[in-house]
């Protein structure tokens, strides 16, 4: 645990330190606020923060690798892994304490857009349920995406390989959907029940702005299913396993 | 304090270490020597339990490296051969990190400014470790791994890629570091190894060609028999003929690019004793001005070939 935190540490440290937190937070904020005020500047539309959630779910498929994607190729490539593994620290605490100081900038960075709602109090009569859960969602698949990233950094010393590779991964599992709709049975079935959150409708003409996939959409909608929290939680922590073995089998090449 | 017994470390089918075995007893100060490549660094990767060997046991204090890994780790102080740092970290800012990792209490600030006194790093305490020149980032290197006071000490070729006078200073530090700690240092020039180390283990593709004393070692290598002179122009044709006469000298060459005023030739002799005392008498006896006489230094692939001869 302590050495979980002293890792923990240094990279908030280093996130705080570096640009690329910055960078991140400030395309961040740049997106949502524009799905934010598509959303809501129609006339009658809903006091809701659904077009901001769509924008920030389906961007994260980039923002995540973007700002995972130093932690361990980094130290490979400078040569400090083998000074961490050679300390008296387990593989799964140099990956626990990393994703956890990259999971608390996102929280931080989500917590920044608490204003999106407030907007809506000052303006507007939102419904407070699906604000609520659209975090909570948003959070959990915000990790999942995390945890994808870091383990796109654990296959290669290259940051813009970690990058290419973790959003990748990402994309596949956003427009699954595109997939499975054209499967039948169990294989299409299950494929469907891949898809991550987001969804490339979010550029239909149609359904502009606000468009979830998968296990977010009952988040969005202000539902809370115990099935998706324990899809995004597994989603995380298999991804961390790969990763410890991914780091584990430098030891044996 | 060290038991290796058969091991054996292939990279794939590359094989790196064959079959090595050896013990260091507590307090023991061993040198690894051999060209690059020959498994030294293979050897310690696998005493400090980031590989694994594919075979045989290492033990270390006791423990088992690979059932007791994070116990080894903890008596081991480690440099490998790349020196890696943070390069966005302050010297001290490093070295605390690197002490919380080996697990180091509250006592740590005050560890790390003694580390840094012995490292002669004070007044680069604050400074990035981006903007430290080499030999700087060596010590940086070093004084990480002796934070924690590991009672084994491993160091990967730790002069190599740093100026002459901070060559001599590291050595003198490992050397006074060799008096605690149990230690073990990489390196591919003999000399090194000889002043700093108590025994020396010889490696040559991936396996131990001696293991013996420095004196020990010296003593079972032959002297060179190549001289190189410097002597003032113009008298050439004369030392040629003067040398050619004397029976233990085997071959006299030029050497080429010497400027106008100077000229040198080496000289190979028979394994006579103290060639250059006797080449100096001649070239004195004959009023020849001498400017430079040194005998060079083994080749390590002589020393190889030396030492796998017998």
């Amino acid at each position: 645990m302590k050495n979980i935190l002293t890792i923990f540490k240094k990279e908030l440290i280093g996130y705080l330190k570096s640009p690329m937190a910055y960078i991140v937070a400030a395309s961040f904020f740049t997106i949502t606020g524009f799905f934010f005020v598509a959303s809501v500047s129609d006339a009658f539309s809903e006091a809701s923060i659904r077009g901001f959630l769509a924008g920030a779910v389906f961007f994260m498929i980039f923002l995540s690798p973007a700002l995972t994607m130093r932690l361990i190729a980094e130290e490979q490539k400078l040569g400090t892994m083998e000074l961490l593994m050679t300390s008296p620290l387990k593989d799964f605490e140099i990956v626990v304490g990393k994703f956890l100081a990259a999971l608390s900038i996102i929280i931080v960075m989500i917590m920044g857009t608490f204003f999106y709602p407030i907007i809506l109090i000052i303006f507007g009569v939102p419904d407070f349920g699906p604000i609520f859960t659209g975090y909570l969602g948003l959070i959990l698949y915000s990790s999942s995406t995390l945890s994808v990233g870091i383990f796109a950094s654990s296959l290669s010393s290259n940051q813009l390989v970690s990058l290419v590779v973790g959003s990748g991964i990402l994309s596949f599992l956003t427009f699954i959907d595109f997939v499975s709709s054209r499967l039948s049975g169990a294989f299409g079935t299950i494929l469907n029940e891949l898809q991550l959150g987001g969804s490339f409708s979010l550029f239909d003409s149609s359904s502009f702005g606000i468009a979830e996939g998968g296990h977010f959409a009952d988040f969005a909608r202000g539902i809370i299913n115990v099935y998706d929290i324990i899809f995004y939680i597994s989603v995380s922590t298999i991804f961390l396993v790969l990763t410890i073995f991914s780091l584990e089998s430098r030891r044996w090449r | 304090m060290i038991n290796i017994s058969k091991m054996s470390k292939y990279y794939g089918e590359y094989p790196a270490v064959i079959d090595v075995s050896f013990n260091i007893a507590k307090g023991e100060s061993i040198g690894l020597l051999g060209p690059n490549g020959a498994g030294k660094s293979t050897t310690m990767k696998v005493m400090t339990g980031y590989t694994p060997p594919t075979s045989g046991n290492v033990n270390i204090g006791g423990y088992d490296i690979i059932k007791n890994s994070i116990d080894v780790r903890k008596l081991i102080g480690y440099l490998p051969e790349s020196v890696p740092l943070y390069t966005d970290m302050t010297v001290k800012e490093y070295l605390s990190y690197m002490g919380s990792l080996r697990g180091m209490g509250k006592n740590i600030l005050n560890r790390v400014d003694e580390v840094i006194d012995l490292t002669s790093l004070n007044q680069y305490k604050n400074v990035l470790i981006s903007k430290l020149s080499k030999g700087y980032r060596q010590r940086t290197g070093i004084a990480q791994a002796i934070l924690h006071k590991p009672k084994v000490l491993i160091l990967d070729e730790p002069t190599i890629g740093i100026d002459p006078v901070q060559v001599v200073e590291t050595r003198k530090l490992i050397q006074n570091l060799g008096e605690e700690h149990t230690l073990i240092l990489s390196s591919h020039i003999l000399p090194e190894v000889t002043s700093i180390c108590n025994r020396v283990l010889v490696i040559h593709e991936g396996k131990i060609v001696a293991d013996d004393t420095p004196e020990n070692l010296s003593n079972r290598l032959q002297t060179s028999n190549l001289c190189e002179i410097k002597v003032k122009n113009g008298k050439s044709n004369g030392i040629i003929k003067l040398l050619r006469n004397e029976e233990y000298i085997v071959d006299i060459r030029t050497k080429d690019g010497e400027n106008d005023e100077f000229e040198s030739y080496y000289i190979e002799t028979s394994s006579v004793k103290n060639p250059e005392s006797l080449i100096s008498k001649i070239l004195i006896n004959n009023n020849i001005e001498l400017f430079k006489l040194s005998s060079l230094p083994l080749t390590l692939e002589e020393i190889f070939l030396q030492l796998t001869k017998d």
